[in-house]
C-alpha cells in the first residue's frame, strides 16, 4: 500500500484512537500527578435542627484563590503512587524489617490495599482464563458434534451467560448461593452443615467468584473456537482417523494446533478482562473477601468525599499491570510473525 | 414582572393554603437525591408545578452523581436533596449556594429549625429527621419475659435467651455490610462509647484508642448472634430477614422501619410482633450509641438567578405544610415541617433526639474516615487480625486519604 493511500485509509481511526484511547490515558496520567490544594480551614457556626455548635469547615474565599492561582492543584509527582493506598513502599519497608519469616512479610503485605488487590486479582486471571479456554474448547468441540438441527438451539442458549449484563448475572447467581438461596441450601444440606455459607468464608468466596468468571467468560471463548471449527481441514483429520488416531489423539494433534492463534488470541482478551475483575465484587457484595484494583477506583471514587488522584493512579497501575500482563503473549505473537516475514 | 408573578402566585398559595396549590415557575429545575419513601413524596410535589420543566432522578447512588452533576457551568443539578453527611462533599466543592435572599422572599412558612446555617449563611433547608433506633418483636420478647433492651448488653442477653430457647438461630439482625454501612455501625456504637473520631480541633484521627477496640468487640459479640452472611447484609437485606420472621432485634433507620412491614408476603405475627423503640446506650454510658441525621435540599451554585428561584420555590412545594394532613405522607418520616403530627413510627428517632444521640458529624474530612472505616473493619470481624491492628489500619487509610486531599 502507498504511504498515502495508507494514511488516508488510517486516518480515521487514528483519529478515533487518539481521542477517544490516547487523550484520556493522558489526563489520567496528569491526574494522577496532582492533589487536591491543602484545605483552608476555619470554624464556624454551624446551626440546624440539632441546635448549633462550633464546627471546622472550608474556607471557600481563600480556596478559590488557590484554585485560581493552580488550577491543577498541587504538583504531588509519584507521591500518590507510593502511598499506602497504593505501593506503600514505606509500609512495606517496615514489614520488611520487621518481620522474621516470610510468612510473616506476607501476613503484612495482605494488610495492605494494593497488595490485597494483587493477591486476589492475580489468582482470579490464573485460575479463570485457563479455565475458560479449556471449557470454551469442550463446549466447542461438543456442540460441532451435534445434530445440525439441534446446533441453534444450543448455540443460542450456551450464549447466555455471554449476552447478560455481568452485574445481572452476578446478582442472579449472588441469590442463588445465599444461605437462603437455592445452590446455598443445597450445599448446606448435601454438606450437612446448616451453617456453611459461601459468603461468609474468603475461600468459598473467592470460588464462587471464579465460577462466575468461568461461567460468564465460556460463551465468548466457545464461539470464537466454534467458529475456528468450521475451518477444520476435513482431509487432516481423515488421514488421522485413518492412521488410527483415537478421537483424543485428533483433538490433541490436529485440533488444537489448528486453533492455537485462537487460543492465543482468547488468552489475550481474558487476561485484560480478567485483570479488570469488577462486577461480580460489586455484585456479589464481596469486598469484605476479595477485592481487585478495579474495585479500588470504585471505591475511591464512591466514597462521600471522592479521591480522584488515588483513583487516577489506580487506573494508571492497572493500564501498567495489563501491559505486564500481555507482554509474553505480544511478544511471542511479534516473533512468530517475524519469523514467517 | 414574571419575578412578581411567581412571587405573587406562591404567597398567595401560601395564604389560600389548599392542598392542589397553584406552583407557578419560570425555568428549568432538576432535582437529584435518594430513593426512600419520604424522598419520593419530595419529588413528585416539587414536580407538581407548572411554568417549567420539572426533572427528578432519585437513586440511591445520588452520592456519586451529585457534585460531578453539579461541577458544570451551567449545573445539571439545579437542586440536591442531601443529609448531614453529604452537605459536607457538596460544600467542600463549592458547588451550593447561599440562600438567604430566597429564603427572604419565599420561605414563609419555614420553621427556623428547617434551616441548615453555615457560618451564617442558609446553606440547606432540612425537611426530615432519621436515626438508627431498636426495632423488635414484642412478641418474640414476650414470650422469653425480657423487656425491651436498652442497652446492647441487654440486647446480647436478650438475642442468647431466643436462642437457647430455639426460638431463632440468628435472633439479632445488622446492617453490617462492608463500606459504609459497617462503618456507620461503627460510628454509632464508638459515639455510644464517648469516643470521638477526631483530635480536638484537628483533621488528626483518634479512633485507635480504648473506645475503639471496646466498639469493635461488641460490634464482634453481636455478630455472633447474626446470619453468617452478615458482612454482605446492607439495610435492605437486614429489613428482608426481619420481614421473613428471621430477626427479632435490630438497630434500624427510623426512614425505613416506618414501611417495614407494609410490604405485601409479610408473616401475620411479624405484622402484629413488629414495634419500635429507642437508640440503645453501650458500656454504662448515657449517650445513645446512635447518629441523628437530617434531610434536606440545597440549591445548585452554578444556575442562573432565575433557575435558582425557581428551584427554590419548586422544592418549598415538595416541602410545604399542607402535605402534612396526608395520612400516608406522614408515616414516611419525622417531618421537620410545620403542622406534622408525629405518627407511631416515629417514636425511635424522637426519643433519639430527646436522649442526646449525637448528630453525625459534618466535618470536611468526616467522609474519609467514614470510607477508610468501611474498608479496614472487615479483616477483624472475620477474625484475621486483631482490633488494634484493624483500627492502626483505619487510621494509616485515613491519613494517606486525608493527605492527598489536603487536610493533614
Amino acid at each position: 500500500m502507498k504511504h498515502r493511500t495508507f494514511f488516508w485509509f488510517f486516518l480515521p481511526t487514528g483519529l478515533a484512537m487518539l481521542l477517544f484511547i490516547a487523550l484520556p490515558i493522558v489526563s489520567v496520567v496528569i491526574q494522577s500527578l496532582f492533589i487536591p490544594h491543602e484545605a483552608v480551614l476555619i470554624t464556624v457556626e454551624s446551626c440546624g435542627p440539632f441546635g448549633c455548635k462550633e464546627q471546622t469547615s472550608i474556607d471557600q474565599e481563600a480556596t478559590a484563590v488557590l484554585r485560581a492561582a493552580e488550577p491543577l492543584g498541587r504538583f504531588a509527582g509519584l507521591g500518590i503512587y507510593f502511598d499506602r493506598g497504593h505501593l506503600a513502599l514505606s509500609e512495606v519497608a517496615d514489614a520488611w524489617r520487621s518481620s522474621e519469616s516470610f510468612a510473616e512479610f506476607y501476613g503484612h503485605l495482605r494488610n495492605l490495599p494494593f497488595y490485597r488487590a494483587m493477591a486476589f486479582t492475580l489468582a482470579f486471571v490464573f485460575v479463570v482464563t485457563p479455565l475458560v479456554i479449556v471449557m470454551g474448547l469442550i463446549i466447542a468441540l461438543a456442540v460441532n458434534s451435534l445434530h445440525k438441527r439441534l446446533k441453534g438451539l444450543v448455540i443460542f442458549f450456551s450464549l447466555l451467560p455471554f449476552v447478560i449484563n455481568p452485574l445481572v448475572g452476578s446478582l442472579v447467581l449472588f441469590w442463588m448461593i445465599d444461605s437462603r438461596g437455592i445452590l446455598g441450601y443445597s450445599l448446606q444440606w448435601l454438606a450437612g452443615d446448616p451453617d456453611l455459607s459461601l459468603k461468609a468464608s474468603t475461600g468459598l468466596m473467592w470460588i464462587s467468584l471464579m465460577v462466575y468468571g468461568v461461567w460468564h467468560a465460556s460463551p465468548f471463548a466457545f464461539v470464537i473456537f466454534y467458529a475456528g471449527l468450521q475451518t477444520l481441514p476435513k482431509d487432516q483429520l481423515e488421514s488421522a482417523q485413518i492412521d488410527g488416531a483415537s478421537r483424543w489423539q485428533q483433538v490433541r494433534y490436529v485440533v488444537v494446533p489448528h486453533l492455537m492463534p485462537l487460543v492465543t488470541f482468547v488468552a489475550l482478551i481474558q487476561l485484560m478482562d480478567n485483570f479488570r475483575v469488577f462486577e461480580p465484587i460489586v455484585g456479589f457484595n464481596a469486598s469484605a473477601h476479595a477485592r481487585s484494583l478495579s474495585w479500588a477506583i470504585f471505591n475511591d471514587l464512591g466514597g462521600e468525599t471522592r479521591q480522584l488522584s488515588s483513583a487516577a493512579a489506580t487506573s494508571v497501575m492497572t493500564i501498567i499491570g495489563v501491559a505486564i500482563l500481555l507482554s509474553p503473549v505480544l511478544v511471542r505473537t511479534w516473533r512468530d510473525f517475524k519469523g514467517k516475514t | 414582572m414574571i419575578f412578581e408573578k411567581v412571587a405573587m402566585a406562591s404567597a398567595l398559595a401560601l395564604m389560600t393554603g389548599t392542598g392542589a396549590m397553584a406552583c407557578e415557575i419560570n425555568a428549568r429545575v432538576s432535582i437529584v437525591g435518594n430513593e426512600f419513601p419520604a424522598i419520593q413524596t419530595v419529588g413528585a410535589e416539587a414536580q407538581a408545578c407548572t411554568g417549567g420543566e420539572v426533572k427528578t432522578n432519585l437513586t440511591a447512588d445520588h452520592q456519586e452523581i451529585n457534585l460531578p452533576g453539579m461541577q458544570g457551568d451551567p449545573a445539571e443539578y439545579t437542586s440536591a436533596i442531601i443529609a448531614n453527611s453529604s452537605i459536607v462533599a457538596l460544600m467542600n466543592d463549592d458547588v451550593i449556594r447561599p440562600i438567604d435572599d430566597l429564603v427572604a422572599a419565599h420561605g414563609q412558612g419555614l420553621a427556623s429549625t428547617q434551616l441548615i446555617t453555615i457560618g451564617g449563611k442558609v446553606m440547606a433547608v432540612a425537611f426530615m429527621a432519621n436515626a438508627q433506633h431498636l426495632v423488635y418483636r414484642a412478641d418474640v420478647l414476650e414470650q422469653i419475659g425480657v423487656e425491651p433492651p436498652a442497652t446492647y448488653e441487654d440486647m446480647l442477653a436478650a438475642a442468647e435467651k431466643i436462642r437457647a430457647e430455639g426460638i431463632m438461630d440468628n435472633p439479632v439482625g445488622g446492617a453490617y455490610a462492608a463500606g459504609w454501612n459497617i462503618a456507620q455501625e461503627f460510628n454509632n456504637m464508638f459515639l455510644g462509647f464517648g469516643g470521638e473520631h477526631f483530635k480536638p480541633g484537628s483533621a488528626e484521627p483518634n479512633v485507635a484508642n480504648e473506645a475503639g477496640v471496646k466498639t469493635l468487640e461488641m460490634m464482634k459479640a453481636l455478630t455472633d448472634y447474626m446470619n453468617p452472611d452478615y458482612l454482605t447484609h446492607d439495610s435492605n437485606a437486614t429489613n428482608a430477614e426481619f420481614r421473613a420472621g428471621n430477626v427479632a432485634i435490630m438497630n434500624m433507620w427510623g426512614s425505613r422501619a416506618a414501611t417495614l412491614v407494609t410490604a405485601e408476603g409479610v408473616p401475620q405475627e411479624v405484622v402484629d410482633g413488629f414495634a419500635i423503640a429507642g437508640p440503645m446506650t453501650v458500656g454504662g454510658g448515657d449517650i445513645p450509641a446512635s447518629t441523628l441525621w437530617w434531610d434536606g435540599w440545597t440549591v445548585a451554585k452554578n444556575i442562573s438567578d432565575a433557575e435558582a428561584e425557581a428551584t427554590f420555590i419548586a422544592m418549598m412545594n415538595g416541602t410545604r405544610p399542607e402535605l402534612m394532613a396526608d395520612e400516608d405522607i406522614r408515616t414516611q418520616a419525622v417531618w421537620l415541617i410545620e403542622g406534622y403530627e408525629p405518627t407511631e413510627a416515629a417514636v425511635g428517632v424522637f426519643a433519639a433526639a430527646n436522649a442526646g444521640t449525637i448528630p453525625y458529624p459534618m466535618l470536611p474530612y468526616m467522609g474519609l474516615m467514614h470510607t477508610a472505616l468501611g474498608n479496614e473493619l472487615s479483616d477483624y470481624m472475620q477474625g484475621k487480625e486483631s482490633a488494634e491492628q484493624a483500627l492502626k489500619d483505619v487510621e494509616a487509610a485515613y491519613v494517606a486519604a486525608a493527605k492527598e486531599k489536603g487536610f493533614l
